[in-house]
């Protein structure tokens, strides 16, 4: 599943008069492809997931998924948080079921365990099947929110900064559960986030928008190893690349101001 | 353990609040007339232990009806204006103001318009005093729901219902059983309120009645008494299904 977003514009109606968040964005990101979107706070970052997931129109513009146009939500979209949304009233299984509720209801329960407890597995999670999502760490809840996010098998994975709010080793483990989701199953990817490290070891193409409205600033690969390990971060090939990023996100900051 | 300390501490309270009760009126000398003692609470109740049991029947099932519809009630507009802006913004002047108004002044009113009717009566005026907290408390939890929790079914496609019972119900329960909580104590002042102004000789409201007009003041207390026992029960039947429909929401 390709994306492609062309020249695409969006406003929201505030008290204030229309808001532009977007203008004129047009990427790319190619099939099984995992992009990540970096820009200064309040860009838009979050609008083009929900402009990608069909859940809001663009005021100008197409998006169009393996040349598909979107004109509403597709059931080939799983989507992740930095609040993971749980049902707190659900056990670790059942909140993983939920979009099979809704996609394959004809599936019987049996069926939805079993994909459930493969992805729990994947995660490392197989024992808490029957916890409540009180009852999880952080990093456990957001290992289920990914699951969740995954089962129905999804083309398009869109993750809106999912790490953002876990300690920095938590996060690590997490990005290397990501590494393995991605080896294990085939899904074209959309991260949304803050954290240029986690951009650059989980991509392989960033994308720096500019201050708002946003548009295309900077696009890069960062193919910079075939099997990327948290070590890889300090060689000085990824050094440069972050200075770059960096740099990057100042001009953005500065065309806000 | 807990199990144990769950029953024993309330009784114990219990029987420490009628031992200060006994003191204060022993202490001030008080005649039964002006404050009756829990020592005399038995012998009103012995005398008139069959119109205890008929009339505080009568009392419950009003009351339990009447709960039951008002939840109905409560969750049918709680629902409407926890979806809808517009109803909601509609609704609440009219809900508010008319909650602002002493039932005891409405009660003529009903009573006039189903004359003869003294359970219907009751029960409205049961439903009128007990929905709002319900309806208020479903809006609110409706209404406020966070835009991810949405997202994630809209998403995949889902419509509004299914949002609703797999979603937003559930997520709500936990205020809806504190709601309900108020409302339960709510419905026995509804159906004394009937009882007590428009006498329809039924109901402990009856009986209270009667004790005023024949002076007998513990045989006042012992209904009140009754009231409070009664709303004690039904309170934990309350915490009981809380506890089977919410219970997750509840910290251990």
């Amino acid at each position: 599943m390709h994306i492609n977003i062309e020249k695409v514009s969006h406003q929201y109606e505030t008290k204030q008069g229309m808001l532009p968040v977007l203008k004129d964005l047009s990427l790319s990101i190619k099939r099984k492809g995992f992009t990540a979107i970096v820009g200064p706070s309040g860009c838009g970052k979050s609008t083009i997931t929900r402009l990608v997931s069909g859940l809001i129109k663009p005021t100008q513009g197409s998006i169009f998924i393996s040349n598909k146009k979107i004109t509403s939500p597709l059931s080939t979209v799983g989507m992740a948080f930095q609040n993971p949304v749980l049902l707190e009233w659900r056990n670790v299984i059942k909140n993983i079921i939920l979009p099979l509720e809704i996609v394959s209801k004809n599936v019987t329960y049996n069926q939805k365990r079993s994909n459930a407890l493969d992805l729990l597995k994947l995660v490392g999670l197989e024992e808490f099947e029957n916890n409540l999502p009180s009852e999880l760490s952080g990093g456990m809840k957001q290992r289920v929110s990914l699951c969740r996010s995954l089962v129905h098998s999804p083309e398009v994975l869109i993750l809106d900064e999912p790490f953002a709010a876990l300690d920095a080793f938590t996060k690590e483990d997490l990005w290397d559960v990501m590494h393995k989701l991605k080896k294990e199953r085939d899904f074209t990817c959309i991260l949304i986030t803050h954290d240029l490290r986690e951009a650059v070891y989980l991509a392989d193409q960033v994308i720096v928008l500019s201050g708002r409205p946003a548009s295309l600033q900077y696009d890069v690969k960062t193919n910079f190893n075939e099997e990327k390990k948290i070590s890889d971060l300090y060689s000085s090939e990824v050094s440069q690349l972050l200075a770059t990023l960096r740099n990057q996100i100042e001009i953005a900051q500065n065309k806000n101001d | 353990m807990i199990r144990i300390n769950n029953f024993i501490i309330p009784l114990f309270s219990l029987i420490i609040f009628c031992l200060l009760w006994e003191l204060l009126v022993w202490y001030n000398n008080w005649p039964n007339y002006k404050m009756a003692s829990p020592s005399d609470l038995w012998p009103a109740f012995w005398k008139f232990k069959h119109l205890f049991l008929i009339y505080g029947w009568e009392t419950f099932w009003r009351t339990v009806v009447g709960l039951i519809l008002s939840v109905f009630v409560g969750l049918s507009l709680g629902i409407l204006m926890g979806f809808s802006k517009t109803i909601r913004i509609g609704l609440y002047p009219i809900l508010v103001g008319f909650n602002a108004i002493p039932k005891a002044t409405v009660v003529p009113v009903i009573a006039l318009i189903f004359v003869g009717m003294h359970n219907m009566n009751t029960i409205i005026i049961v439903i009128l005093i007990s929905f709002f907290p319900i309806c208020v408390s479903i809006s609110i939890g409706l209404s406020t729901l966070e835009r991810e929790y949405e997202d994630i079914l809209l998403s995949l496609g889902a419509n509004k219902f299914e949002i609703f019972y797999k979603i937003a119900l559930p997520k709500t329960l936990p205020e809806f059983f504190g709601a309900l909580k108020v409302s339960t104590t709510l419905a026995f002042i509804g159906t004394n309120l009937m009882e007590i102004i428009e006498p329809h000789g039924k109901g402990l409201g009856h009986l209270f009645d009667s004790g005023k007009i024949s002076a007998d003041y513990p045989l006042m207390f012992a209904v009140l008494i009754t009231l409070a026992v009664m709303g004690i029960f039904l309170y934990y039947i309350v915490v009981y299904l809380e506890n089977i429909f919410a219970g997750w929401a509840i910290r251990k």
